[in-house]
């Protein structure tokens, strides 16, 4: 009995101190009026923590709001002006993957996931990705090819990453830099409604190149078919939605100007996708590889390179 | 408290009283605690002569820059929570490992132009260039670790990955075949599992609990790139 009179004291203390914080709570948000209420501490707020939470994590678009009007904007040789594009938790890159892969008809990337928040991390590390991941499949498919040869001898092809490397890089910074000074161009001659800035271009061309990371781990299989098929369907995904981002911003110009902007988008992407299967994976080294001895495995390349 | 804020100004009214008298009128009250370092710059100035490198012999200087290393070692090969191999951080573990991954991944005929593996200073490169980036990548999510500290970590958790390699060079010596291969990829993956663990274990309380996903993801990706190239290198 005397025990459990002691917890209440102590339960008691416990509720003292927290007003005894609350003070100093106040007057901190009162200094700055800006900064986001939902965080200041009141005696409900230990009850209702967890909703709370539940509340930003499903709910993201008050704070991003929120946020995006408060951005500090730091000159450009600071560390704190590049900590702002790096500013992402777990659960939006999550879902910003999420969104590049499953396109919804007449819903924006741009402003569903992305919301004036764009992010470098995603972009970077989901091309650094998927620099090895064609390198490395490539170089195992090449040798499940050849495999049960006597006359292979295998190598690492090491030279590759540093092509493979260049090509993704380019397409992911070269592509969105001119994608965007022609979006500005074109903002000049025709009032648009939507216009997107250069690191939104960045942002969402890095996410719709995720769903070739996946794709490129499968490309082992070295099967002509199965390749082709995958390949179609990474270029439905992320194909569409890159018009269906890029549509809004265009769809205000000239019906012809509009639908060429789309199909040079699409095709760029296609041409990045069939390109990096075409080098990366049908070893052009099989021409002046002695065929002492043809195995099934190897017939479709073999009729390929005749 | 009066006279103590006046004394100072009034050069006449502290000749004729005793010196910093108002001084004592100051008083501490009892209930703030005072506590704190007196460092007494004589003493300090005397330590700091006694641990000066310049009068003892090179011997032990060298020996105890070995035994700071091979602590460090130690600690990665059992990784636990524990601060020294950030509190005190060096690069010379890191270079030693670097060196050694890269000479053991070279291979030795001259006509080794066209075989594909990394050179020399590919192997380099992508160690620091790749830790670099992780380090910075950690600082710009916000991470509160120093550039040196997380670059000296990431350095030494190599070290598994370089027993890997050496496992892999004597296993390379016996016949090759599948079982030669099996062996070599369950040694690989046992070593990056240990560098990986060993780096997440240092490295991961430095982010806030929301990022530290994305923190670990390209520690990850670094040391399975490493692993891919001590996988297939053949000599």
């Amino acid at each position: 009995m005397a025990a459990v009179d002691d917890l209440q004291f102590e339960e008691f203390g416990d509720v003292a101190t927290s007003l005894a914080a609350n003070p100093d709570a106040t007057t901190i948000s009162i200094e700055d009026p800006g900064e986001t209420p939902k965080y200041q501490p009141g005696p409900p707020r230990g009850s209702g923590r967890e909703e709370d939470d539940e509340l930003l994590g499903n709910d993201d678009s008050d704070k991003t709001e929120l946020l995006a009007g408060q951005k500090k904007s730091s000159p450009f040789w600071t560390f704190e002006y590049y900590q702002t594009f790096f500013d992402v938790d777990t659960y939006q890159v999550f879902d910003r993957i999420k969104g590049s892969l499953l396109p919804i008809p007449g819903k924006n990337f741009v402003r569903l996931y992305i919301r004036s928040n764009p992010d470098l991390y995603g972009p970077f590390w989901i091309c650094a990705t998927l620099v090895f991941a064609i390198a490395i499949s490539g170089n195992l498919s090449n040798f499940l090819i050849h495999l049960g040869e006597k006359t292979y001898h295998y190598v690492p092809e090491f030279r590759k990453v540093s092509i493979a490397a260049t090509i993704i890089y380019a397409y992911a910074w070269l592509v969105p830099l001119a994608l965007w000074g022609f979006l500005l161009w074109r903002n000049s001659k025709v009032m648009n409604i939507v216009s997107y800035s250069f690191l939104e271009i960045v942002c969402v061309y890095g996410y719709s190149l995720f769903i070739y990371i996946p794709t490129a781990i499968l490309w082992i299989i070295p099967q002509k078919a199965v390749r082709w098929i995958l390949v179609m369907m990474a270029l439905g995904i992320s194909g569409s939605v890159l018009a269906m981002t890029f549509w809004p911003a265009v769809r205000e110009d000239n019906r012809r100007i509009a639908l060429a902007t789309i199909v040079t988008i699409v095709l760029l992407h296609m041409l990045l996708s069939v390109g990096c299967l075409a080098y990366f994976f049908d070893a052009p080294e099989m021409d002046h590889l002695p065929t002492t001895a043809v195995i099934p495995n190897q017939t479709v390349a073999a009729a390929k390179s005749s | 408290m009066a006279e103590a804020a006046e004394s100072p100004g009034d050069p006449a009214a502290a000749s004729t009283r005793p010196l910093f008298a108002g001084l004592s009128d100051i008083s501490i009250s009892q209930d703030i605690p005072v506590e704190g370092e007196i460092t007494i710059p004589m003493r300090s100035r005397i330590r700091e002569f006694d641990s000066s490198t310049l009068n003892e012999s090179v011997q032990s200087t060298i020996m105890r820059d070995l035994k700071a290393v091979g602590k460090k070692f130690m600690h990665v090969l059992y990784p636990r929570k524990s601060n020294t191999l950030l509190r005190d951080w060096d690069l010379w573990g890191p270079l030693i490992l670097c060196v050694t991954l890269a000479l053991m991944l070279q291979r030795g005929s001259a006509d080794s132009e066209n075989d594909g593996g990394p050179q020399f200073a590919e192997v380099f490169v992508i160690i620091w260039f790749g830790a670099v980036t992780i380090t910075l990548n950690s600082k710009l999510l916000g991470g509160n670790i120093s550039f040196f500290q997380s670059l000296c970590v990431l350095g030494y958790c190599i070290l598994p990955l370089t027993v890997a390699l050496l496992v892999c060079r004597l296993v390379l010596l016996a016949k090759p075949g599948p079982i030669n291969f099996i062996i070599r990829l369950f040694v690989v993956i046992m070593m990056f599992v240990w560098s990986i663990v060993a780096s997440t274990a240092f490295l991961a309380d430095s982010q806030p609990p929301s990022r530290k996903a994305l923190a670990v993801y390209p520690v990850f990706l670094f040391y399975f790139v490493i692993s891919w190239m001590i996988l297939t290198f053949t000599p």
